[in-house]
């Protein structure tokens, strides 16, 4: 399957993230978006990393060369994981304070 | 170069009046007027006997000029500037007239000034030391620069001396003229020592006079210029000349050192000292012949018509001045030097006298107040006529010997030169006794209470006149000229090894029958302006001087002070206020002010986009970096 399947659809992923938290106001929401964008990223990465290993293994079957990115991969979704918990802890904490996740509510640092 | 004799410790010289200045002016508080006036005048007689035994040395045969290195002023890869004292005839023969002179100003001082309260009479005889200290400097300096050095000191120190009743805003003002008058002449001598240490790299005497033939004559014409500008600053010639007489605010002692027989004849000095230079360039001499015979022409006629008795003496100050340029002007070294001297017994003769007289009148300076002194006022009045004869040019009175050579000097070189100078003479005889009879003779002009309290000064201001008056008579007798004694020209011959090295163009000879006999008619037209002015002025009964217009324009100084009020003072001042109210105000405040509001606009319209609204600061951040995407595909670096 040539790349470029692969970057289309990872860019569509960005921009419905992308347009997901310009447009939406659910805090939610928008942080499922900002995940989607992330994940957009990963399989970009994923896509890239096993063209380069593919061509990498076609001179030298026995190179790890370009494998390294999946690798990479699963570091991001561990750090995601972590930042996820931290969001969704102040998420909570917003809706005890406020009683609602909806962003436009929280413009306090102006005043 | 061997250091001997009392050379060795010349320094003390300059340094005695220093010292004197630092203990006056830092005791003036507690120090008592006897213990100031002590040590004003101690330092300066000290001083005095220092250079009498220097002079002793410099005048036996086969002396060598000696220079006393003392420190390095400035010294860096191509430019050594030491600080050192030079010891030759020239300088010593100022080194004695200041001293000498100073010490007797120092003495009469200590009476004039008696009324001042302790703290300003310290403060008064401090300025004085200090004033020494820097002419001391400025003659015995061994560069252009060490002369730079006392030629500034002695300006800080006239400006401080005229102004020093200052709490009259007139004296001050007068101060300030003199101050900047002379800063405009400073400028022209500092742009010649900067030109030698570019044309010279040296700016020592010996080291610019050994250079001096191997630059074109232009560059020492320009160089000897703008010299003489600075010494058209210092020594009162047109167009510079007008602090002079405002600058008679100060103390009438001060009058006599400053500005009559010492710092005024610095130009003098200095023309002398760089006679190698001028001589080679006889542009500037026929300039500084012609500024001199001018400004003494210009200055006798005013004199003619005043009526404040320093103001009399100050223009005729000016109108010496003068006469000494035009020595100098024709080549005629020996003989300014000579008329500086004389001119320095007798004015400053006068002047103490002139101080006298106003002391017993309890500063009343108006000649026509005064009349028929001659009786209570008997030592000023036998000195004063003493030095009016020897201004006037009488034998054998100084004045006489020093304006002879002048008037000679200067028919050698052109025959209008010398019949100016003869009016000069003529006028300089009739406003000097003008002032004389109208002071000493006929009646009283002034109030009985005045006439009551006239009294002689005492013996410290009339022990000076006496010793001046003294030296006025013979001072004269060091250069005799030929026609009446050969080879009787001591000054001549012991001046001779400073002009050694600029060739002076030989006299003209008249024979000795022509020269007497011109001698004879001079002398007899001196009489009889003498005689006019005792007509005139001698009378019991004085009529008002009816005013001619040519008189009023006299009387007013030839409108002189309104010319550069209107040519030079006026302009500035509305330029000045241009800028004020234009330039300053509307363009350079508005610019700093419109740097506040622009930045203050700016910040009430940028405010707006920090909203607090999250989305919003996500979209300006897309949209910024989509910006950025689109710019770097498009501008490849």
């Amino acid at each position: 399957m040539p790349i470029n399947y692969y970057i289309f659809l990872s860019v569509c992923l960005f921009c419905i993230g992308i347009i997901g938290v310009l447009t939406r106001r659910n805090a939610i929401v928008i942080f499922m978006c900002i995940e989607l964008m992330l994940n957009a990223v990963n399989l970009l990465l994923v896509a890239f990393s096993r063209m380069h290993h593919a061509a990498a293994q076609a001179l030298d079957s026995a190179s790890y060369a370009g494998a390294e990115a999946q690798i990479f991969v699963f570091f991001i979704m561990v750090v995601a994981a972590a930042e996820v918990t931290v969001g969704l802890a102040i998420i909570v904490m917003l809706y005890r304070n406020i009683h609602s996740v909806d962003i436009n509510f929280l413009n306090r640092l102006k005043h | 170069m061997s250091m001997n004799g009392m050379i060795t410790y010349g320094y003390l010289i300059p340094l005695l009046p220093l010292i004197g200045f630092l203990i006056n002016g830092l005791g003036r508080n507690f120090l008592s007027k006897k213990m100031v006036g002590l040590i004003g005048s101690g330092v300066m007689v000290l001083a005095f006997a220092m250079s009498l035994i220097i002079f002793k040395q410099v005048s036996e045969v086969g002396f060598k000029t000696e220079v006393l290195f003392l420190f390095d002023f400035i010294k860096t890869a191509g430019l050594d500037i030491p600080f050192a004292l030079q010891f030759d005839q020239l300088s010593t023969l100022f080194l004695l007239v200041i001293t000498g002179i100073g010490s007797l100003i120092h003495i009469y001082s200590t009476a004039y000034m008696h009324e001042e309260s302790s703290a300003h009479y310290a403060r008064y005889f401090s300025y004085l030391n200090l004033f020494v200290f820097f002419m001391l400097i400025l003659v015995l300096g061994s560069s252009y620069v060490t002369m730079f050095i006392g030629w500034e000191g002695v300006g800080l120190s006239s400006y401080l001396l005229i102004g020093f009743w200052f709490t009259n805003n007139n004296y001050n003002n007068a101060a300030k003229k003199a101050f900047v008058m002379n800063r405009i002449g400073d400028l022209g001598f500092l742009l010649a020592i900067f030109w030698m240490l570019a044309q010279f790299g040296s700016i020592t005497y010996a080291g610019v006079f050994a250079k001096a033939t191997t630059v074109p004559v232009s560059v020492i014409t320009g160089i000897t210029l703008l010299m003489f500008v600075g010494a058209m600053g210092k020594s009162a010639q047109i167009p510079l000349y007008t602090w002079l007489p405002d600058a008679m605010a100060g103390p009438t002692p001060v009058s006599a050192l400053i500005h009559a027989a010492t710092m005024v004849t610095a130009g003098i000095y200095m023309i002398a000292r760089s006679n190698v230079l001028y001589s080679m360039a006889p542009f500037t001499q026929n300039v500084v012949a012609i500024i001199g015979i001018t400004t003494a022409l210009l200055a006798a006629t005013i004199a003619l018509k005043q009526n404040d008795i320093k103001k009399v003496l100050a223009y005729s100050t000016v109108s010496q001045l003068g006469l000494m340029f035009l020595a100098l002007g024709v080549g005629a070294y020996t003989a300014g030097v000579f008329h500086v001297m004389t001119h320095a017994f007798f004015k400053a003769l006068l002047f103490l006298g002139a101080g006298s007289v106003i002391h017993a009148m309890h500063h009343e300076q108006d000649i026509y107040k005064m009349g028929g002194l001659k009786k209570k006022l008997p030592i000023t009045h036998l000195t004063f006529l003493i030095g009016c004869m020897a201004i006037s040019g009488i034998p054998p009175f100084a004045g006489f010997f020093s304006k002879d050579e002048i008037l000679t000097a200067a028919l050698g070189k052109h025959v209008v030169y010398y019949i100016l100078g003869v009016i000069t003479s003529l006028m300089t005889a009739f406003y000097m006794f003008r002032m004389y009879f109208l002071t000493f003779h006929g009646n009283f002009r002034g109030t009985d209470q005045q006439f009551n309290h006239v009294h002689e000064s005492p013996v410290a201001m009339t022990f000076p006149l006496i010793i001046l008056a003294l030296l006025s008579v013979v001072g004269g007798w060091i250069g005799i000229p030929a026609v009446f004694m050969e080879n009787a020209h001591r000054l001549s011959d012991f001046l001779s090894p400073v002009y050694a090295m600029s060739h002076l163009q030989t006299e003209l000879h008249l024979s000795h029958a022509t020269e007497l006999a011109l001698m004879a008619g001079v002398l007899l037209l001196i009489l009889v302006s003498i005689f006019s002015a005792m007509r005139l002025f001698a009378k019991s009964d004085l009529a008002e001087e009816h005013s001619s217009p040519l008189g009023k324009i006299l009387a007013n100084k030839w409108y002189i002070d309104e010319l550069y009020d209107l040519v030079i003072v006026r302009p500035i001042n509305h330029i000045s206020s241009f800028f004020a109210r234009i330039i300053d105000i509307k363009v350079i405040d508005g610019m700093v002010n419109g740097v506040g509001k622009l930045i203050h606009f700016s910040a009430r319209q940028i405010r707006l986009i920090q909203s607090g609204q999250v989305g919003s600061y996500v979209l300006i951040m897309v949209i910024s970096i989509i910006l950025f995407f689109i710019f770097q595909m498009f501008w490849k670096i």
